[in-house]
C-alpha cells in the first residue's frame, strides 16, 4: 500500500489500480465524448437552423441524431457518474480504494474501445447507426447497414463495463465501509449510486439480450422482431424500454445524489428527510421496473395496457415530489450562498421539476397520442437529461474539482458559465415544446415553414450552450494548471463528511486505515 | 462491514488494458465475421488474446491468495462479485424467458386475429382484425406454432417453415424415450454430486472431494453431448431451424444460451478439478471451487425453468 503514483506517465493512466486515478479517466474520457456528441448535436442544429436542406443529406442527419444520442447517453453522461463514484465513493465510506481495482480499470478501459468501434463506423460504407439511439426493429433489423453488426458488439462490450463497474460499486459500498458507518449514516450519493448500480447490473443484460436478438435476426434467420414468422417488432420496443426506463434512472439517480450533498452544504443545514430522501430513491428504482410501455403508448397496446401504465406511470411522481421538496426544505431558512456549484443545483431542481412537469403531461395516454415522436418529448428528456444529468454533472466538478486538485476554481469565470449555459440551454428547449405541441415531429431533417422561427431560435441557443462547454474546459484546465492552491480539508465552509476530513488535495491513496464514524 | 486496514490494493497491472483490448478485438472481429464475406481471423485472434489474459489474471489471484495476502475482507469482495455476475446472467435469461411470454401468449393471438386479452374489452381490436383479414388471413394462433404466419400466406413461397415436430411433452407412454427427460435427470444429478464434492471439501477429505468434481465434469459433458444430440435430431428430423419461425427461435436461443453456460460452468469445475489434482483449496479456503459450484447451481435452476416452460408445457 505503500507505493504512489508512478513517475513513468503512460504506465501510471495505462495500468491504473487507484481509484482517484481511474476516477479522472473517466471523468476525461465523458468529457471528451461530451464534447464529441455535442459536436454531432451542432450539425443537428446547423441543419435545422432553417427549413429546406441546408448543409447535409438527410441519411446522414439520421446518423447525427442517433450518434449523438448514443454518444451523450453510454459515453457522456454515465461515464461521467462512474467517474464520479470512482473518485468520493471511497473517501465518502472510508474505504482505502474501490473493493476491485484491476476489474475497475478494466471498466473504464473497454469504453475507449467500444467508442472506437461505433464512432468507426461513421466512415465505413453504408455509414453509422441511423435508426436513432432507440434502435428500433425493424429499422436496426430489416433495414439497416450491415455496420449495425459493429453497434450490436460494441453495445456488447460497453455494457459488460457497465455491469463489471457497477458490481465494484456494489461490493465496494456492502463490504468496504469504515466501522460505524453504517447504510443509514451513508452519504446519499453513495446512496443513489448503489440504487443505480443495481438497475445497472439488472438492466445491461437485458439490452445485450435485445442486441443479440437483433444479431440473430440480421444474420441467422431467426425472427424474433418478424410477424411473418409469429415474432413481432413490438416486442424489441418491450425488451428496449424495460432496458431505457431504468437506464433513465441509472442517468438521473447520481445526479440526486450530487445535488443531495451540494444543497445542504451552501445552505448550511443538514439534508432535510434524509431517510426519506433513501426510501425515495428506491421507490423510483423499483417503480422504473415497471413502467417501460409508457415509451409506447400509440403503438397498439390493449386498453388495459395503457391503463396500467399511465397510473404506475403517474405513481413515480409521489417519490419523486418527495425529493423536490426536501432539496427546497432543505434551503428554507438556510443561510445561503450562491457558489458556482449552488447555482447548478438550484437550476437543476428548477428545470428539473419543469422536466418532470412535461413528464406528467407525456404520462396520460390519451394526452401522449398528441405528444409522441414530437419535440415535445425531444424538449421533455434534454430538460432532465440536460438541466438534470448534466448539469448535476457540472455543479460535481466545480463542488470537487478544489478537493481533487487542491486548487481553487475562478468564481467568476464559474458563474459566467453557468448563466450563459442556464439561459442558452433555456433558449435551446423551451421553444422546442411549443414546436412539439403544434405537431412538429422528432428525427426529421426537414420541417414546415411554419416552424422555421423557433427551430432559429433553439439552434442560437444550441450554439451558445455549446460555447458554454469550451468555458468550462477552460475552466477545468485552468483550475488544475494555475487555480489558487488552497490546503484546508473542508474546502467549503457548509460542507460535512468523510470526504472533508482528507488532507487537500486528496491524497493519493485514500483511507490506508479506515476512520470510525461515530 | 468491518475494515480492517489490511485490504489489499494490488499494485497497477498490464492485464486490464489487454483484456479490454481482447474485448474490443473479439468485437471487431465478431462484427466482421457475421457480415457477408467476412473472416473468422480477427475474432480468433481477440479470443486467442482474452484467453492469455484470463489465464494469467487468474493465475495472479491464485498465487495472491496462496501468499496468504488476500484477507477475509477482500474475499467477501469476491464473493459479492460472484453473486451480483450471477445475478446479471439470470436477468439475461429473464429478457429471453420474457420474450417468449410475450410472444407465445399475447402476440399470436394477435396476429391470429382473436381478442385482444384486455380486463375491459373482448372484442378483437382494429389491429387484430387487419391482422387477420389483410395481412395474415388463415393463420391460426397455436402454440407450439407449426405452421407460420408466413407459410399461412405465402405457402410454398414462406421463408419462414415450421417444424414438423415440436419439443414439446410427448404424453407418458413416450416418456423415457424423451430426451429432455434424461437432460434434466443428467444435470439434476450433477447439481447433487457437485454438492457431495462441496461437503467432501468441508471436511477436509480431498480424494472423495476430486473424484465427485470429475463426476460433475463428466455429467457435464454428457449433458452438452444430450444436447447437441438433440439439436441435431431437430435439425435433420424435425426440420426444427433457427429458422423455422418464432418455435424456433426462442426455443434456440433459450436452449443453446443455456447451453453456453453449461459449458462455461463445465470449464469452471473442469479448472476447480484440475486445481484440485494440484492440491488446490483447503476445508476453509476454497472459493474458486465455490463460485464455479455456485455457478452450475445456477444453470440447474435455469434448465428447470426451460424444462417446465419450453418443453414440459412447450
Amino acid at each position: 500500500m505503500a507505493h504512489g503514483p508512478s513517475e513513468n506517465f503512460f504506465s501510471r493512466w495505462l495500468f491504473s489500480t487507484n481509484h482517484k486515478d481511474i476516477g479522472t479517466l473517466y471523468l476525461w474520457f465523458s468529457f471528451a465524448m461530451f464534447l464529441l456528441g455535442g459536436a454531432f448535436a451542432m450539425v443537428i442544429r446547423a441543419e435545422l437552423f432553417q427549413p429546406g436542406m441546408q448543409l447535409i443529406k438527410p441519411e446522414f442527419f439520421n446518423q447525427m441524431t442517433t450518434m449523438h444520442g448514443l454518444v451523450m447517453v453510454f459515453g457522456a453522461i454515465m461515464p461521467a457518474f462512474v467517474g464520479l463514484a470512482n473518485w468520493m465513493i471511497p473517501m465518502m465510506i472510508g474505504a482505502p480504494d474501490m473493493a476491485l481495482p484491476r476489474m475497475n480499470n478494466l471498466s473504464f478501459w473497454i469504453l475507449p474501445f467500444a467508442f472506437a468501434i461505433l464512432v468507426s463506423t461513421l466512415f465505413m460504407e453504408g455509414g453509422g447507426p441511423n435508426f436513432g439511439w432507440t434502435f428500433y426493429a425493424p429499422l436496426s433489423t430489416t433495414y439497416a447497414p450491415d455496420t449495425v453488426n459493429y453497434f450490436i458488439f460494441g453495445v456488447h462490450i460497453m455494457g459488460a463495463s457497465s455491469i463489471m463497474g457497477s458490481i465494484n460499486i456494489i461490493a465496494t459500498v456492502m463490504n468496504m465501509r469504515a466501522p460505524g458507518m453504517t447504510y443509514m449514516k451513508m452519504p446519499l450519493f453513495v446512496w443513489t449510486w448503489v440504487i443505480t448500480a443495481f438497475l445497472l447490473v439488472a438492466v445491461m443484460p437485458v439490452l445485450a439480450g435485445a442486441v443479440t436478438m437483433m444479431l440473430m435476426d440480421i444474420n441467422f434467420g431467426t425472427s424474433f422482431f418478424d410477424a411473418a414468422g409469429g415474432g413481432d417488432p413490438v416486442l424489441f420496443q418491450h425488451v428496449f424500454w424495460f432496458f431505457g426506463h431504468p437506464e433513465v434512472y441509472i442517468i438521473i439517480l447520481p445526479a440526486f445524489g450530487v445535488v443531495s450533498q451540494i444543497i445542504p452544504t451552501f445552505s448550511r443545514k443538514p439534508l432535510f428527510g434524509y431517510s426519506s430522501m433513501v426510501y425515495a430513491t428506491a421507490s423510483i428504482a423499483f417503480l422504473s421496473f415497471i413502467v417501460w410501455a409508457h415509451h409506447m403508448f400509440t403503438v397498439g397496446m390493449p386498453i388495459a395496457g395503457e391503463l396500467y401504465f399511465m397510473y404506475a406511470t403517474m405513481l413515480i411522481a409521489v417519490p419523486t415530489g418527495v425529493k423536490v421538496f426536501n432539496w427546497v426544505t432543505t434551503m428554507y431558512k438556510g443561510a445561503l450562498t450562491f457558489e458556482t456549484p449552488m447555482l447548478f443545483s438550484i437550476a437543476f431542481v428548477i428545470l428539473f421539476t419543469f422536466g418532470g412537469f412535461t413528464g406528467m403531461m407525456l404520462s396520460i395516454a390519451a394526452a401522449d397520442t398528441q405528444y409522441h415522436d414530437t419535440y415535445f418529448v425531444v424538449a421533455h428528456f434534454h430538460y432532465v437529461m440536460v438541466a438534470g444529468a448534466v448539469f448535476s454533472g457540472t455543479a460535481a466538478v466545480y463542488y470537487w474539482l478544489p478537493k481533487w486538485c487542491g486548487r481553487m476554481y475562478d468564481e467568476t469565470m464559474g458563474k459566467l458559465q453557468f448563466w450563459i449555459a442556464f439561459i442558452a440551454f433555456n433558449i435551446t428547449f423551451m421553444p422546442q415544446h411549443f414546436l412539439g405541441l403544434a405537431g412538429m415531429p422528432r428525427r426529421y431533417s426537414d420541417y414546415g415553414l411554419q416552424f422555421a422561427d423557433w427551430n432559429m431560435v433553439s439552434s442560437i441557443g444550441a450554439f451558445m450552450y455549446g460555447g458554454a462547454q469550451l468555458l468550462f474546459l477552460y475552466n477545468v484546465i485552468r483550475t488544475i494548471g494555475w487555480g489558487k492552491p488552497i490546503s484546508d480539508p473542508k474546502v467549503w465552509e457548509g460542507a460535512e463528511g468523510l470526504e472533508w476530513t482528507l488532507p487537500t488535495p486528496a491524497p493519493f491513496h485514500t483511507f490506508s486505515t479506515p476512520p470510525v464514524v461515530k | 462491514m468491518s475494515t480492517e486496514g489490511s485490504y489489499y490494493v494490488p499494485e497497477q497491472s498490464k492485464l486490464p488494458l489487454l483484456a479490454a483490448l481482447g474485448m474490443g478485438t473479439m468485437a471487431v472481429g465478431a462484427a466482421s465475421w457475421v457480415i457477408e464475406g467476412g473472416t473468422s481471423t480477427i475474432f480468433l485472434i481477440g479470443t486467442a488474446i482474452m484467453a492469455a489474459v484470463m489465464y494469467k489474471w487468474w493465475s495472479v489471484v491464485i498465487e495472491e491468495n496462496t501468499q496468504g495476502i488476500v484477507s477475509d475482507q477482500l474475499k467477501y469482495s469476491y464473493v459479492l462479485g460472484m453473486y451480483w455476475f450471477i445475478f446479471s446472467e439470470l436477468m439475461f435469461f429473464v429478457c429471453f424467458f420474457g420474450s417468449l411470454f410475450y410472444v407465445r401468449v399475447l402476440v399470436g393471438p394477435w396476429i391470429g386475429g382473436e381478442a385482444a386479452i384486455g380486463l375491459f374489452d373482448d372484442t378483437p381490436t382494429d389491429a387484430a382484425i387487419a391482422n387477420a383479414t389483410h395481412l395474415w388471413s388463415g393463420y391460426d394462433a397455436t402454440w407450439p406454432p407449426l405452421v407460420t404466419p408466413d407459410q399461412a400466406v405465402n405457402a410454398e413461397a414462406a421463408k419462414f417453415v415450421g417444424p414438423q415436430e415440436a419439443m414439446s411433452w410427448p404424453g407418458l407412454t413416450q416418456l423415457l424415450s424423451w430426451l429432455p427427460l434424461w437432460n434434466t435427470i443428467v444435470l439434476i444429478t450433477s447439481s447433487g454430486t457437485v454438492h457431495v464434492a462441496h461437503h467432501a471439501l468441508k471436511e477436509g477429505n480431498r480424494k472423495k472431494f476430486v473424484q465427485w468434481l470429475g463426476l460433475t465434469v463428466l455429467l457435464g459433458v454428457f449433458f452438452l453431448f444430450l444436447q447437441a444430440e438433440e439439436y441435431i435430431h431437430a435439425y435433420q428430423e424435425l426440420g426444427l431451424t433457427l429458422e423455422s419461425g418464432i418455435y424456433g427461435t426462442t426455443f434456440f436461443l433459450l436452449t443453446g444460451f443455456h447451453g453456453a453456460h453449461v459449458t462455461l460452468g463445465t470449464i469452471m469445475l473442469l479448472i476447480a478439478f484440475l486445481r484440485g489434482l494440484k492440491g488446490h483449496f483447503n476445508e476453509s479456503d476454497h472459493f474458486g471451487f465455490e463460485a464455479a459450484a455456485w455457478y452450475w447451481h445456477f444453470v440447474d435452476v435455469i434448465w428447470i425453468g426451460l424444462f417446465i416452460i419450453v418443453y414440459v408445457l412447450g
